[in-house]
């Protein structure tokens, strides 16, 4: 690591240092932390934003003479008047276009591959014979069963219930699973911050002892 | 409030403690931890070892960087394979705070393995508005990303060079910490066809086993865990080196197991707690 890595990697350390002083309380270290993420965040999606949309889906087109980008530069304007109460309305015209637009081609796919592709991969071949097949009337049974108990127009008595109960207990194994990913996942943001940390305190200590033995700046 | 009560409502600042004690010992005594390596996972290892030497992958890098500890380290392990098989990179990000985390992993994994850019890799950059990218580049490439990252007209790379759209690329693999693997199953695979595998943060991974069960994508790679399997396969075929310091999803393996088993500890005083109060109750 050189000085610049050094004096970087020492802001990273003491902004991560900042961020987990929350876990105590809130406090100002934290805020500023946090303000400092916030900020440079929109900055940085702003800057973004603007060179890789702005600037080649408007700016570009009509230095070249396309002048059809105006309507969606017009649209993108109308959905401003949103701040004022007189023009509002006018607003409405850019969001029916975007909504229009976004579901018209959203929703077929949609169909065909949230519902339709999850149905057909649902309709298992069953048996006892191997461990795949026993695992796809668990497949199925867990389905039907989920689907009973959201079933709310009987009640859940008898056989019903003994259906949607099995079916609580799907959910609640599924839920399970993603609750256990969900510590895995935050235990892992820990991990690396702490290893970073580590790795850094090593770096941190070679490069002190380099400079106060050799004087050399790194 | 009685012993079990307590039990119950601990302060969880003392979790804390004890999570952070235990992890900062963890890392300071590190120990290894024998890996099992899920099908899901070896099945995109499998399918890019099979890859020939100048095929096209295609990777979309879609998250920032507070997933980066999870996510960065599959975009290495697979950008590290690629190279070190000759298989030529296409990649792309959909995350507004995403360009900088593909700039990381190319300029560096480049050099590793002296890959030229425009000749075996090619980074498109990033365009907002993922579905509508996504449907662009199933007709063309050039539509959304006219030029690359770097400002270089597409056409101007060879690699480029008779690469059009999704059918001219062996498989994509995207890599995301938020919505944008939902654009890339829906639009990507399920308008276009395309072959498609996804990494995705320990958070979402059980949302998207339907998707492998479906057959709509052919492997997943889930958080940390994930990640650290594929480097322990690129390990194992010389491709990343652990003296290189380049299994950094390996290494925080034992924080994981250590952190788990005192996580689980207090579930179940959680729960003795919480059932002994009730059969008190009960009593009364």
């Amino acid at each position: 690591m050189g000085t610049e890595e050094i004096i970087w990697n020492g802001v990273a350390a003491f902004l991560v240092l900042c961020i987990y002083t929350f876990l105590y309380k809130d406090n100002p270290f934290y805020k500023f932390a946090e303000h400092l993420v916030v900020g440079v965040s929109a900055g940085y999606f702003a800057v973004i934003l603007y060179y890789n949309g702005f600037v080649p889906k408007l700016i570009t087109p009509l230095k070249q003479g396309q002048w059809v980008y105006i309507i969606p530069a017009i649209l993108g304007m109308m959905m401003w008047t949103r701040f004022s109460k007189k023009w509002s309305w006018l607003s409405r015209f850019s969001l029916a276009f975007y909504i229009g637009s976004g579901t018209g081609f959203a929703i077929p796919l949609y169909m065909q591959n949230y519902v339709l592709r999850q149905f057909s991969s649902s309709m298992l071949p069953m048996g006892f014979s191997s461990w795949a097949l026993f695992c796809n009337i668990l497949i199925i049974v867990g389905v039907l069963s989920a689907l009973v108990y959201f079933f709310f127009s009987k009640e859940h008595t008898g056989i019903f219930g003994g259906t949607a109960k099995i079916g609580i207990w799907t959910l609640m194994i599924g839920f399970g699973a993603g609750f256990g990913l969900t510590v895995m996942g935050r235990i892992s943001l820990l991990a690396e911050r702490v290893v970073f940390l580590r790795e850094y305190l090593l770096e941190l200590k070679y490069y002190l002892y380099l400079l106060f033995k050799y004087g050399l700046p790194l | 409030m009685n012993f079990y009560e307590r039990m119950m409502n601990l302060d969880r600042r003392w979790i804390y403690l004890v999570i952070g004690l235990v992890v900062v010992i963890t890392a300071i005594f590190p120990f290894d931890v024998p890996l099992y390596v899920t099908p899901e996972v070896r099945s995109i290892y499998d399918y890019i070892e099979s890859l020939n030497p100048g095929d096209v992958l295609m990777i979309g890098v879609d998250y920032a960087p507070e997933v980066m500890a999870e996510l960065h380290p599959m975009t290495y392990a697979i950008s590290r394979q690629c190279f070190k098989k000759d298989v030529k990179l296409l990649l792309c990000c959909l995350h507004q705070n995403g360009p900088g985390m593909v700039e990381q992993v190319i300029s560096q994994v480049s050099k590793e393995y002296n890959k030229v850019n425009g000749v075996d890799y090619v980074y498109l950059g990033y365009k907002p508005y993922p579905a509508i990218t996504i449907l662009a580049m199933g007709q063309n490439f050039r539509i959304p990303f006219p030029e690359d990252y770097y400002g270089k007209p597409l056409d101007s790379y060879p690699m480029m060079r008779g690469l059009t759209n999704f059918s001219n690329v062996k498989a994509i693999i995207n890599i995301s910490g938020g919505s944008g693997t939902e654009y890339w199953i829906n639009y990507a695979n399920g308008r276009y066809n395309a072959k498609l595998a996804i990494g995705v943060t320990g958070v979402m991974t059980s949302d998207y086993y339907p998707f492998l069960q479906s057959g709509q994508i052919f492997g997943l790679i889930g958080g940390m865990k994930g990640a650290s399997e594929y480097e322990y396969l690129a390990e194992k075929a010389g491709y990343i080196s652990k003296a290189k310091n380049q299994l950094s999803a390996y290494k925080t393996m034992p924080i994981q197991t250590t952190s788990h088993l005192v996580v689980i500890f207090f579930i179940v005083v959680g729960n003795i707690g919480f059932f002994m109060s009730k059969k008190k109750k009960s009593r009364i």
